[in-house]
């Protein structure tokens, strides 16, 4: 029997198995007593069509978020990320800083950063400040998600070799041009897989700015699910953000994986 | 040797090391070294494995600072102002005994780099001083190749070349090969020789005493951070005064050049 044929085999069998396997456990979940009662409250069809288009359209704000933050977060992350591994004496101030923000905004719950700053900064009532939900909510997740970002980056950097940058400098780059040229492109390489995975937490994070009353997917949800008494418009919600996730935590895996191979393979 | 012969004479220093003395911690790596190299000169360091060779180079090219005495080049004192330290790095080329190329980058990107970005030529100039020396050091074909695919000997002549690229007044060169296979020493020495023929000035530290008896014009023995003795190929390797220069020689000859690494 040939290689090909083997797995071919294999697969054929985990799809058997995996179809019988959920065949008796639909069967058995179907059959309980108490599964109507659930069905009613959680996979309800007619809330579930009717709530659909309304979650989605919610849905939206959720991608404003986390498209701006993300987009926000990159360069900023960096930026902090740079002026952590500042070795300079007269820049320790920077440096300093940048060790309290990334300490402080990873330490505190996510969900009592956006109360504080949603609420609390525009009671304030300072002019010229925006007190617009939407704005407080990007600029609380942007703080946090920098702050993990500005880590990832920070490993990233560290692991390129200490002799990557000695040869730069050898031949009369100077440190900036060093770690632009010689030491950013390896590193940056590197990250890409913890950096999407910070970004599927900021993504689903971005439920939390419900809180401070953006009408997004899960405050819209909770909305639906008071006016009828039904949790099934919740389940939607889950939906939708699974769709945007898995297939990203699946690239993430891949990336991963590939770098693997390509260290175990050689120094690229 | 006609070459050898000729260009003592025009003897204007490139390279001095005025009494440099390293420490790391409290351990004393050189010790109030005084070398100086001739513009054209080969100098091979030659001692066992932390005698100072490794960091002798690397103090000469500013990489480390040193703790005592000064560094000259062209005769201006370039050891005790930081600031024009990658001025002065980019007339200085240093080749490294790991190779160090830029993983990410091909041989050409490698070579065209610090032409590009520390002497500020277009990327068509820089490409172009990259292609001529790739070609110079036999690696025309392995242009657009990733340093990982090629072999270790290719990698080591990539480095040369990059070292080459800012158009160097002296060459530094760390035990470039003992980090190669035996059959691809043979190449990178050979590169070696040509360069010497065609005048560049280098400060070799090697194990490889059959090359530095040929290619030398001197030879400096090192112990303790300390030149031992210090003098032509003939008198080193033929008379060598000092009972240390002796005692070591007749060990690597005991042993060969590989045991010492």
């Amino acid at each position: 029997m040939t290689a090909a044929r083997s797995a071919r085999k294999g697969t054929l069998v985990a799809v058997i198995s995996t179809l019988v396997v959920a065949t008796l456990l639909a069967i058995s979940i179907g059959s309980s007593p108490s599964w109507p009662l659930v069905q009613k409250a959680f996979f309800d069809g007619t809330y579930f069509s009717t709530s659909l288009p309304n979650v989605i359209g919610a849905f939206a704000i959720n991608i404003q978020l986390f498209v701006l933050a993300e987009i926000l977060i990159l360069p900023i992350g960096l930026l902090v990320a740079l002026a952590r591994s500042i070795t300079s004496p007269a820049l320790a101030p920077l440096r300093i800083f940048a060790t309290i923000y990334t300490d402080f905004f990873r330490g505190v719950p996510s969900i009592l950063l956006i109360y504080v700053l949603g609420f609390g900064v525009p009671a304030l009532r300072l002019p010229g400040v925006p007190s617009e939900p939407f704005f407080w909510a990007l600029v609380t997740l942007v703080l946090i998600y920098s702050a993990y970002v500005s880590e990832v980056y920070r490993a990233g950097i560290e692991s390129i070799h200490p002799s990557q940058e000695r040869a730069a400098r050898a031949l009369g780059l100077t440190r900036f041009q060093a770690l632009r040229y010689v030491v950013l492109p390896q590193a940056l390489r590197r990250v890409v897989p913890p950096l999407l995975n910070d970004f599927i937490g900021l993504q689903k994070d971005t439920a939390l700015v419900s809180i401070l009353g953006v009408v997004e997917a899960f405050k819209q949800a909770q909305i639906l699910k008071s006016a009828n008494f039904n949790f099934t418009p919740l389940m939607v919600t889950a939906l939708i953000f699974l769709v945007i996730t898995i297939p990203m935590t699946r690239l993430v895996d891949r990336l991963a994986a590939k770098d693997r191979a390509t260290q175990q393979g050689g120094t690229r | 040797m006609a070459r050898k012969a000729t260009k003592r004479v025009a003897a204007a220093p490139v390279l001095e090391l005025h009494g440099v003395s390293k420490r790391y911690g409290r351990a004393l790596v050189l010790d109030k070294i005084d070398l100086s190299l001739a513009e054209h000169e080969v100098v091979c360091l030659i001692g066992a494995s932390g005698s100072g060779k490794s960091t002798l180079l690397r103090c000469a090219d500013l990489l480390e600072p040193i703790d005592g005495g000064s560094i000259t080049l062209d005769g201006r004192t370039v050891s005790a102002d930081d600031r024009d330290a990658d001025a002065t790095r980019r007339q200085l080329g240093i080749v490294f005994q790991g190779f160090s190329l830029f993983p990410h980058l091909t041989a050409l990107e490698n070579v065209a780099l610090a032409p590009r970005v520390a002497l500020g030529l277009t990327a068509a100039a820089a490409e172009k001083r990259a292609r001529a020396l790739l070609k110079q050091l036999g690696l025309a074909a392995k242009a657009n190749a990733y340093p990982d695919s090629l072999s270790g000997g290719q990698q080591q002549r990539v480095a040369i070349a990059r070292a080459l690229a800012t158009e160097p007044k002296v060459l530094l060169l760390d035990e470039i090969t003992s980090a190669l296979d035996p059959v691809l020493v043979a190449d990178v020495l050979e590169a070696l020789r040509a360069l010497a023929k065609g005048g560049m000035t280098m400060l070799i530290a090697t194990h490889e005493m059959a090359f530095a008896a040929d290619v030398a014009d001197r030879i400096c023995y090192l112990e303790g951070g300390r030149i031992v003795e210090a003098g032509s190929p003939e008198k080193i390797f033929g008379a060598p005064r000092d009972p240390r220069t002796r005692a070591f020689l007749k060990r690597v000859r005991s042993v060969g050049a590989s045991a010492l690494r």
